[in-house]
């Protein structure tokens, strides 16, 4: 997984709550069987005016120039700065997958939904929650100020202002620990293969009828 | 030592824990590992290229139900894309040994549907899935919620995840519910009263006498969307018709093991005196039969009362939120619920696809026809066993004498990846879980209620309220 520790970046908005991960990327792009490739159907129903389809080529497709997203001043933005319950709905991994694949490293909202949260860690997108209040604050912000860019340091825990401003957030300590060291949570957790045996052993006894295989009859 | 009461969350987590670190990260245990086409190729290719092997192929269960067609299954599927993430599935089970029922089984259905179905789902177990709707599952006294496909591959390779635990909160449906209310309504009330976000950081026990009343089918639809409050776990505590339920499924114990199964089952609720972060209480006998008009399912009304007015909401996100559905649905704030033009009905998917849901919805169209100004209604029942149950009730001749189409099992319209979707601009009558701009298709315009509810909306071609439909 790609590490995070420090990371400057402009900040597009994107003034809606409640944006579920079927709007974050439509259903007929998980179609595909790979990790990648979902970058040019971020946001798909929303930036395009036509109807997308999975491994279409998407450079002549017909932008919305309503999405804000489009708008040139928006162009390279790798923070996205939202509303609360942001990736609310379904668990698909893709919806972190386009972000991180059309270049986002940072998602800051009032608040997210718990699966999409979780996901963000797993691919190196950090999700910052900010009370609304802050929210509100960077929103006028942006808009105002033209290439509006934040400095997040991951470590120290802050975001810096164009004016100089701190913003403290608060962060799991292992997701941090995973994410400014970009590991394998996988490897992390077969270090403890013994425990988890050990585990599965008392669990046979206590509870035989868990460990039922599944098999054909 | 000294006795702490226990929520079932409690009982439940405590039961699974392998490790806790001094953060309060915790690796816990997952007894079943449900598997779908969608999300599970990345996990099955990143296990394959980190050169790992499945910890415990015979904890999982795999079922293709997102892409397959609902019409004629000797024909495959026509999407060459889709067909790839199906054969892909099919593969990767194949080699690795995971008990899959294929397209062509007649044990296949919708993954929340089968796991209860075939006694996989179990009371006491930690249950996951690539899908946010695993929730479902808590309807047994699991803990049960949905992962992204990295934690789909963490599962894989150790049995375990890497989480930590959530806040408690009680839902309590007290009273009894009046006629024509259904688990739907109550699920729907709820989400209504939470919002969409309330019951994030929380695992959420649904009780009350309502909830006891609920038959296993009941229960699940409620549990199914806790997610849709927020809350990736919910669950209901174990009784006498979990019980009842289960004997003789498939993989349910058998024998002596199952008589020691069950007096442990006893166990799964919460202690009387066990504290909830947050309690949330509801009137039963108030509540009535619930349409969404919205594009989040928070946006609910009795179908009796009209679109409320934005105008009326006095902050701001939430006011542009309203209107922003308003202007996607084709909406006006003050029109009635009935008032809502209609275009096609779905009545299936893992919230509302079981057996009780098509017998309520057959109960309400048996000898009458659907109105000839709907495009389309569509009966997909959510499994292979559920189909064959409704045809030797005769359910499949009520609909489709009514001019409803009957399906093969899958998740079909619920969010359209197969061929079953709306056109743009087109409202459809649910019994889906999510109201989503484009769910049902790029464009369409979804409204979710009951089974009985869309019934009778396919019937009258509008929606009506059950309780007075003749």
């Amino acid at each position: 997984m790609q590490a995070f520790t420090q990371h400057q970046g402009l900040v597009a908005p994107l003034d809606r709550a409640n944006v579920d991960t079927d709007a974050i990327i439509p259903k007929q792009f998980l179609k595909s069987i790979h990790r990648s490739g979902f970058g040019p159907n971020l946001f798909d129903e929303w930036r395009y005016l036509d109807h997308g389809e999975p491994e279409q080529d998407c450079s002549g497709r017909p932008l919305n120039p309503a999405f804000v997203l489009n708008q040139p001043r928006y162009q390279g933005a790798s923070i996205l700065l939202t509303r609360n319950n942001f990736g609310c709905g379904s668990s698909r991994e893709h919806a972190v997958w386009a972000l991180a694949d059309a270049g986002f490293r940072c998602v800051i909202a009032p608040g997210f939904a718990d699966i999409f949260f979780n996901n963000c860690f797993k691919n190196g997108v950090l999700p910052i929650v900010l009370d609304a209040g802050s929210v509100d604050r960077l929103f006028h912000k942006v808009e105002v100020t033209p290439g509006y860019r934040l400095l997040l340091d991951l470590p120290a825990q802050t975001i810096t202002t164009p004016a100089g401003e701190s913003i403290t957030f608060g962060v799991d300590a292992f997701r941090k620990h995973c994410l400014v060291n970009g590991l394998d949570e996988i490897g992390l957790s077969l270090q403890y293969s013994g425990e988890i045996r050990a585990y599965e052993a008392r669990r046979r006894q206590e509870a035989p009828w868990l460990f039922v295989d599944l098999e054909s009859a | 030592m000294k006795y702490m009461a226990k929520t079932l969350y409690d009982k439940l987590w405590d039961a699974h824990l392998v490790r806790t670190e001094a953060d309060g990260t915790t690796l816990l245990y997952i007894d079943r590992h449900l598997v779908h086409e969608v999300t599970s190729p990345q996990a099955f290719e990143g296990l394959r290229l980190a050169g790992r092997r499945p910890w415990r192929t015979r904890s999982m269960l795999a079922v293709p139900d997102h892409n397959v067609p609902t019409t004629n299954r000797r024909l495959g599927i026509a999407d060459p894309v889709s067909r790839r993430q199906v054969d892909t599935l099919d593969a990767n089970c194949a080699e690795l040994g995971i008990l899959e029922f294929r397209m062509d089984d007649s044990r296949q259905g919708v993954v929340h549907v089968i796991g209860p179905e075939q006694g996989a789902t179990l009371p006491g177990m930690t249950v996951v899935c690539g899908d946010s709707h695993t929730s479902t599952h808590g309807a047994f006294g699991a803990l049960a919620f949905g992962v992204g496909t990295s934690e789909v591959e963490h599962v894989m390779a150790t049995q375990c995840l890497v989480t930590t635990k959530s806040k408690n909160m009680l839902v309590s449906v007290d009273g009894r519910t009046g006629p024509g209310v259904t688990a739907k309504d109550i699920i729907l009330v709820i989400i209504g009263a939470l919002g969409t976000a309330g019951g994030t950081g929380y695992a959420i026990e649904f009780g009350g006498e309502a909830i006891r009343a609920l038959s296993m089918e009941g229960r699940m639809t409620v549990c199914n969307m806790a997610i849709e409050a927020g809350a990736r776990a919910g669950m209901v505590a174990v009784d006498d018709i979990t019980i009842d339920y289960l004997k003789g499924r498939t993989f349910a114990p058998k024998g002596e093991l199952w008589e020691r199964a069950v007096a442990a089952w006893w166990e799964l609720h919460s202690d009387p005196d066990a504290r909830f972060d947050r309690v949330v209480r509801l009137d039963a006998a108030a509540l009535e039969p619930q349409v969404t008009w919205g594009t989040s399912p928070e946006m609910v009304a009795p179908v009796d009362a009209c679109i409320p007015d934005p105008a009326a909401e006095a902050d701001p996100v939430r006011r542009e939120g309203m209107e922003r559905a308003l202007a996607y649905m084709g909406l006006q704030a003050g029109m009635p619920i009935g008032a809502i033009p209609l275009d096609k009905v779905f009545i299936g998917s893992c919230t509302n696809g079981r057996i009780e849901d098509l017998r309520a919805a057959a109960t309400v169209v048996r000898g009458r026809t659907v109105a000839p100004t709907l495009k389309q209604a569509l009966v997909v029942p959510g499994s292979g066993p559920v189909k064959q149950q409704a045809e030797a009730e005769g359910l499949d001749r009520i609909f489709i004498e009514a001019g409803f189409e009957w399906r093969e099992p899958g998740c079909s319209m619920c969010l359209a990846m197969n061929a079953d979707r709306l056109e743009p601009g087109e409202h459809c009558a649910s019994t889906s879980n999510r109201n989503f701009e484009g769910r049902q298709g790029q464009g369409g315009r979804t409204h979710l209620a009951s089974p009985a509810m869309v019934a009778a909306a396919a019937i009258a071609g509008h929606f009506v309220d059950v309780r007075e439909f003749e």
